[in-house]
């Protein structure tokens, strides 16, 4: 008897099942485990009061991202405090003799982006890192989840994860993507349409048109923020796109190993008549570059729209919300965004900084300057990423048209390692969190994509891409 | 394993892990001293001040153990630090109408209450609390109920396993090494594709 038909998300859970207790959550084994210095020295120190080892330091990889700078590698690290943690994870990959990409490591990079770029992230994997953009991974068909430092401490102990099943949340992106919209403006659509909750307890699959016809970057891009409209997960089944990017990658199968590992990566796929628990649909042709205006990634629309009003909304602590983020952000309500001046433009983050990223954004910037009054950045996700660009003269463009080329790191992601906005000061940021003082205390973010960003950056205001092109 | 406290009421929808505990106090290696740091950007001045009308710096929050608060508390990133910035001033159960998955996780690991009310117990709780702001709640684990004098026996969802941990004291981790024989088992016929003989 055949048997049911399951989704990509149930086939890589049930393939990892270790063991299933009544009354417990499912023992869960994690293929990969990427660590970075944040949220890793509480968990070693676990490990190390319970005299134990690293189970598996063979699936276990570890590179510094968070707090330490972007600026030229040749400078020592001068916050002693982002010092020392940096200085700890060098200590534990060591004593526990974990594969480590330092901070002069030339595969030392954002964790999300040196994964896959080394073939370490493959389809039908559990990748889990003590990193909400875990999810970024999902876009090789890979359940991929952040976890909190408690269970950093057990995959680092069992290579297992306690856990819970997910709900199964359907994303179908249909019809194809115009010129100036890209795959940021997707799922900065998605977190607008369900907000920043509306996936809480699922993992999303994307499917449709419009995601079979992204590259495997613009995917990473997508799945990273699945997180940002509640998920923990979101991921895209594995194509012919996926298989051509990891072939030949560093930690990719090769020989008869990589013809056996397709053959169970085209397995994956969701079976026909497979259902999910939730579902929603999304046409692409209809998108347009998308901007955010509040303090949470759903609080966005269109950049050709006017910043709500919160006295249209009917539910009074979301009225209250509204107001409140406004407030923060100074934006008059009924207004647009277009046009609005800014002071920093920040292209980077493991949402956007690489290759096809960076390549956009020059596309907008070549033969261009940047306006007088906003300071750019571009931050590459990777050292590896970095000399790409710099090999096809990306460095250039970005240094001729005044902006900043910078060392691999989070940078004004997360505002930890010396990066960051002043109080007040607005950013277009292709990151992912506009949160109050993400960027900065008293910062405020609009986020949107790298071709929104490099616009914007020529004419000091919020920019539509589209009247660049 | 029962809490009874008066209640810190703070209605903001969607509160982030970044308010909890801004990324620049992340720098440490270790779990302590984050108490003082909870809500650090809301709840200080530029001075290092003390902003006296948030609601964390007044006595009464300073006693209490149980922070009422708006929908989807804890959303963002994986920080743990969170959960433990939070039990380190004092809390032990926050109430909501719902949680982000990762915190709510954090949270139960560092025996910090998540209780999820449904909308109307929320509100009746709100109704409540501003007729009487010294009310006191009794949050009973075992029988996963919250109660207030004149109020309704309010019942609220806990994965059993959590509570088996949290009324037992469970190591989970340690729980997890006990199943050996399985990842052993687990691990002997699981195909790997990761090359690393890179
Ligand atoms: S780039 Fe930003 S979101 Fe990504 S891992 Fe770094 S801090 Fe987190």
């Amino acid at each position: 008897m055949p048997s049911k038909p399951r989704t990509i998300i149930e086939k890589v859970w049930d393939n990892h099942i270790v063991a299933e207790r009544e009354g417990a959550p499912s023992l869960l084994f994690i293929d990969l485990h990427l660590v970075h210095e944040v949220t890793s020295p509480q968990a070693f120190s676990g490990l190390r009061a319970r005299g134990m080892k690293v189970r598996r330091p063979d699936l276990t990889f570890a590179t510094v991202d968070h707090s330490t700078p972007t600026t030229p590698r040749s400078l020592p690290i001068v916050d002693p405090v982002a010092a020392t943690q940096v200085a700890q994870l060098e200590k534990n990959a060591q004593e526990f003799g974990i594969p480590y990409f330092g901070f002069q490591n030339r595969m030392q990079g954002i964790v999300h982006v040196i994964g896959p770029e080394n073939g370490l992230t493959q389809p039908g994997m559990t990748v889990v890192c003590g990193d909400s953009h875990t999810a970024t991974h999902g876009a090789f068909g890979a359940l991929a989840f952040g976890i909190g430092t408690s269970e950093v401490e057990m995959v680092l102990a069992s290579q297992c994860l306690l856990q819970r099943k997910s709900k199964t949340y359907e994303v179908r992106v249909t019809g194809s993507l115009k010129n100036g919209v890209t795959a940021k403006d997707i799922i900065l659509a998605l977190c607008a349409r369900i907000g920043i909750g509306g996936g809480t307890g699922c993992v999303f699959e994307y499917t449709g048109s419009a995601i079979r016809a992204l590259s495997m970057e613009e995917r990473m891009t997508v799945c990273n923020m699945s997180i940002e409209a509640g998920a923990r997960a979101g991921l895209v089944a594995p194509d012919d796109a996926t298989f051509q990017y990891l072939a030949g990658r560093k930690y990719a199968p090769q020989g008869a190993a990589w013809d056996e590992a397709v053959a169970r990566w085209k397995q994956l796929p969701t079976d026909e008549g497979a259902t999910y628990d939730h579902s929603i649909t999304i046409d692409a042709d209809t998108l347009e570059p998308m901007i955010t205006f509040g303090t949470n990634p759903g609080m966005g629309m269109s950049i050709s729209g006017a910043v709500p009003d919160p006295a249209s909304i009917g539910d009074a602590t979301e009225r209250d919300s509204l107001r409140k983020a406004l407030q923060y952000m100074a934006l008059e309500p009924g207004k647009p965004l277009a046009g609005q001046k800014i002071d920093v433009v920040f292209i980077g983050s493991c949402t956007n900084s690489r290759m096809s990223d960076l390549r956009a954004a020059a596309s907008v910037l070549k033969g261009r300057k940047v306006n007088s009054a906003v300071r750019v950045m571009v931050v590459p996700g990777s050292q590896e990423i970095k000399r790409q660009a710099e090999a096809e003269g990306l460095d250039q463009v970005f240094r001729d048209s005044g902006a900043e080329w910078r060392e691999a790191g989070c940078s004004m992601c997360i505002a930890m390692n010396g990066d960051q906005l002043t109080p007040g000061q607005y950013s277009v940021s292709t990151s992912n969190r506009n949160f109050e003082g993400r960027q900065g205390k008293g910062g405020r973010t609009f986020l949107a994509s790298p071709l929104t960003a490099a616009a914007s950056a020529v004419t000091g205001v919020v920019t539509d891409v589209r009247t660049m092109l | 394993m029962k809490i009874q406290s008066t209640v810190t009421s703070f209605l903001v929808d969607n509160i982030d892990t970044d308010q909890i505990i801004p990324a620049r106090f992340l720098k440490t290696i270790s779990k302590d001293g984050l108490g003082d740091q909870l809500f650090y950007d809301w709840r200080y001045n530029a001075d290092g001040s003390q902003k006296p009308e948030f609601v964390l710096n007044t006595e009464k929050a300073k006693k209490s153990q149980v922070l009422v608060s708006g929908d989807n508390f804890g959303c963002g990133s994986s920080r743990e630090h969170a959960p433990w910035a939070l039990t380190q001033y004092g809390f032990q159960a926050i109430i909501s109408t719902s949680f982000a998955d990762i915190f709510k996780q954090n949270s139960l690991k560092n025996r910090l209450l998540p209780v999820v009310f449904p909308k109307d117990a929320h509100l009746a709780l709100l109704n409540a609390l501003s007729a009487n702001p010294d009310l006191q709640v009794t949050i009973d684990v075992e029988a996963q109920t919250l109660t207030w004098p004149g109020g309704p026996s309010v019942s609220f969802p806990i994965d059993a396993f959590a509570k088996h941990c949290l009324l037992a004291g469970v190591d989970e981790i340690g729980y997890v090494l006990q199943q050996e024989a399985a990842i052993a088992a687990y691990e002997a016929q699981r195909f790997s594709t990761l090359n690393t003989l890179a």
